[in-house]
């Protein structure tokens, strides 16, 4: 009955018609932040810091605020993602993989719908897991050292190989160049720099925002100017807008395996929501009996994703909130924004400040129900702009992409790698090579590999340290399973036709 | 999509990217939330809440080269720019020194001063064996491959050199020996002590103030003069018999051609804003200590602190 208790408290902190606006507010704002390509989360949220500095928010206003446009961020980066198969930031990447097919099916309204009932679902489930077991799983992160780490990126790039199901050798390629990028900058392990040919704009490593606008938005842009916009994939057709209960109903457990998948590598810090989509996805193909439908428009594919990503993006909370350890880039920013209120995670916050703890879950609770309320009505908005003549619509896009990736740093340097990047998107995409392997290598790899060179730092160059926990022997099963299953079920397939 | 490309624009503007004023400024090279950031925004509010300073100033986000991209800025195409502040600290120094602002050296800009510092800790888990300072690096001396350090900065980081001066007073020469991993932040570190894969956290004091309420570490010595106010109970490392003094002081720098005048006027201003009520409640709330080295004595100090990280980094071999 506690936690009824906590929770009354928690309403009764978050629920006034003042900070019921803002929740609007922020989660109208987040949505647009979310599907815009350039403007991440974190951006949104690190906007609210300057301003929550020179408005005098007091902390539950900018609590609210700040949850809203961040959950609000995590439900708008699908919008773009399927209509345009451009993510609106990095958790939505893997909702380009079927939303934009269903999309071009005539069925970007139900892509729509479903996506937000998933988001929705994800948001909800992890908000719930916040509440209950937050304490307990933050002694979770204390189980993961370098080597446990090394493992679960080891394990998401093992699963890899399922996702260019067409061309296996293609997929490898395309992740190792984002491998490849993703070491450039300063080498935490030595201080020293590498790949940057002393430009101090490099020393901080290659934003993946910037790859992500110059992969999708500007390589698109290429195309269409190449065929003279007869080639452009986007102006896909528009079927009138009813909501998919039946796709809805069929893709329930898809949801729920996907939430706990998200929330799982939530918490572990580090890890995030586009580790949290991506494991969602993968695990779903692998638990499907006919795999070769995924990536072609498959319900299940947009569910997947974007329950994992929306539900990460709770579980994120529980290690920032108990630990002080930022699981993302966002939750860095709130982290940040709590601190700017004088709010201290750790261990003990939960029982010096349960005002502060319960308002903000209250609120998430909130913003989610708002969220899903304002989202379903607006698809017809959102599909509109499908209705908007590609010349006029992609060069829109990516000119608020450009304004987006100048306001990361200030510098026209960004926009320049970014071009840069459109160009190898635009002759990856002749050759046909995937480009979201590109991003994953660049997202997770710099992840893997610091987690090696600290276990290595760690052992004195011992190899068998990197199997030296139950955790991290389990991750290496699942990983050697992952990679080595699909082949022989490929082998099975093909003897049996 | 008009209606979207309006907001964003709105946004923006609301946000101060565009809309360069004649206002004074202060860069912050880092984005919003970080500890530089944290200086400029704090620091400047107070200077117009008690009119330290005339006029307003207006804060800037220059993210980019950990400091590196403002710093250049400034001297490349600021350097006489008498209406200028950005946001240092001991990480900018230890830059400085290690020659990783692409050559750029600290002579090419004048410290103002700074107010404020976290201190310098050196953590272990409650249920460590080790019970003050000397025992951890006694045990470190004599088995250097069996103790790793986590710390908040990049290996060569401030962080780490911390752990390598106090070993050095006790006469360890070989500092390369001793294992160091550098992940991200304070917080992530002490997870890594707390979980047992490292030995000892080192870091400053509000990155682990949660953990050190709830009882899940014990500090063994803080590098600071005085015990720090609010944590009594600490030990200094100067008391353990370990002379060394290490913070992550915060603090600001102008540009190298800005006029004597101008100098004046903002170490006057800054000296305002470290004797405030206003700054010590901010501090509080950060978790800093008082630390006041404002105009040429500052810039005695950094001088000081550069040298010694640039002997350490040689001999480390973390910079060419």
């Amino acid at each position: 009955m506690e936690l009824f208790a906590n929770l009354a408290l928690g309403f009764s902190v978050a629920l006034s018609p003042n900070t019921l606006m803002l929740a609007v507010v922020g989660c109208i704002l987040g949505t647009i932040i979310g599907a815009l390509p350039g403007l991440g989360p974190s951006n949104g949220v690190a906007i609210l810091i300057p301003l929550s500095f020179s408005l005098g928010l007091d902390a539950t206003a900018a609590l609210v605020l700040m949850t809203s446009v961040y959950y609000g961020a995590m439900y708008g980066g699908r919008i773009s993602s399927i209509l345009l198969n451009i993510p609106g930031d990095e958790p939505a990447m893997m909702t380009t993989l079927d939303g934009y097919p269903m999309a071009k099916k005539g069925q970007a309204g139900n892509a729509l719908v479903l996506s937000g009932v998933a988001s929705f679902v994800g948001a909800f489930l992890a908000t719930i897991g916040l509440m209950l077991l937050a304490p307990i799983l933050a002694r979770v992160a204390f189980l993961f050292g370098p080597a446990e780490y090394f493992a679960l990126y080891l394990l998401a790039f093992c699963t890899l190989g399922g996702l260019g199901s067409k061309n296996q050798a293609k997929a490898a390629l395309s992740v190792c160049l984002g491998l490849g990028i993703s070491m450039i900058g300063v080498d935490k392990s030595t201080g020293l720099t590498r790949f940057t040919g002393d430009n101090l704009h490099l020393y901080d490593g290659i934003d993946f925002l910037v790859a992500i606008v110059g992969l999708f938005a500007v390589s698109e842009v290429f195309i269409f100017i190449e065929s003279h916009g007869k080639n452009s994939s986007i102006g896909v057709k528009l079927e009138k807008v009813t909501i998919p209960f039946k796709m809805i109903y069929q893709t329930k457990w898809t949801m729920l395996r996907s939430s706990i998948i998200g929330f799982i590598a939530g918490v572990l810090p580090g890890a995030g929501a586009s580790l949290g989509s991506f494991l969602a996805y993968m695990s779903e193909k692998s638990l499907a009996k006919d795999k070769e439908k995924f990536g072609t428009g498959d319900p299940r594919g947009i569910a997947a994703p974007e329950a994992g990503n929306n539900s990460a993006a709770g579980g994120a909370l529980v290690p920032m909130l108990t630990l002080g350890v930022p699981g993302s880039g966002t939750t860095a920013v709130l982290l940040a924004l709590l601190m700017t209120l004088n709010i201290t995670p750790g261990p003990l916050l939960f029982t010096e400040r349960p005002e502060v703890v319960w308002g903000l879950i209250a609120s998430l609770l909130i913003a989610n129900i708002v969220l899903l309320i304002l989202n379903v009505p607006l698809v017809k908005v959102f599909s509109r702009v499908l209705q908007v003549p590609a010349a006029i619509l992609l060069p829109g896009v990516t000119m608020i992409s450009f304004v987006g990736i100048y306001s990361l740093s200030g510098s026209y340097f960004d926009l320049l790698l970014m071009i840069l990047f459109g160009i190898v998107g635009f002759f990856l995409r002749k050759m046909d090579i995937p480009t979201v392997p590109v991003i994953l290598g660049i997202l997770l790899g710099s992840h893997m590999e610091v987690s090696l060179r600290r276990a290595m730092v760690l052992s004195d160059g011992d190899f068998t340290y990197l199997f030296s926990s139950p955790i991290s022997i389990g991750l290496w099963v699942a990983a050697i399973i992952g990679f080595i299953v699909p082949i022989f079920l490929r082998r099975l397939l093909t003897i049996s036709k | 999509m008009r209606l979207f490309s309006k907001i964003v624009v709105a946004t923006l503007l609301s946000t101060g990217f565009v809309g360069q004023t004649m206002a004074a400024e202060c860069i912050a090279p880092a984005n919003p939330g970080g500890g530089w950031d944290f200086t400029c925004r704090s620091i400047t509010k107070i200077m117009s809440d008690i009119d330290a300073y005339d006029g307003s100033i207006q804060v800037t986000n220059m993210a980019g080269g950990g400091g590196g991209l403002a710093f250049t800025h400034v001297v490349n195409e600021r350097n006489t720019d008498d209406d200028l502040i950005v946001a240092a600290s001991t990480a900018t120094a230890t830059r400085l020194a290690q020659n990783a602002y692409s050559g750029m050296t600290a002579d090419q800009v004048r410290f103002l001063g700074a107010i404020g510092a976290d201190p310098g800790v050196i953590v272990v888990a409650k249920d460590s064996p080790y019970q003050n300072l000397n025992e951890l690096l006694d045990a470190v001396i004599a088995d250097p491959s069996k103790h790793a350090f986590a710390g908040g900065s990049a290996a060569g980081g401030y962080d780490h050199l911390k752990v390598l001066m106090a070993l050095k007073r006790k006469g360890f020469t070989d500092i390369k020996k001793v294992k160091y991993i550098g992940v991200d932040g304070d917080a992530d570190a002490i997870t890594q002590t707390i979980g047992g894969f490292t030995a000892a956290m080192t870091g400053d004091i509000s990155g682990v103030i949660g953990f050190i309420k709830s009882g899940d570490v014990r500090v063994l010595a803080s590098f600071t003069d005085e015990r720090i106010p609010g944590f009594e109970s600490i030990p200094t490392a100067k008391e353990q018999g370990i002379d060394v003094v290490a913070v992550n002081w915060r603090g600001l720098y102008t540009p190298k051609g800005a006029s004597d005048a101008s100098y004046k006027k903002w170490t006057e201003a800054l000296r305002q804003v470290g004797s405030s009520a206003e700054w010590k409640q901010a501090m509080m709330a950060n978790g800093l200590a008082p630390f006041n080295k404002v105009g040429p004595d500052f810039q005695n100090y950094v001088d000081g602190v550069i040298a010694e990280v640039r002997e350490m980094s040689l001999e480390l071999g973390v910079m060419k």
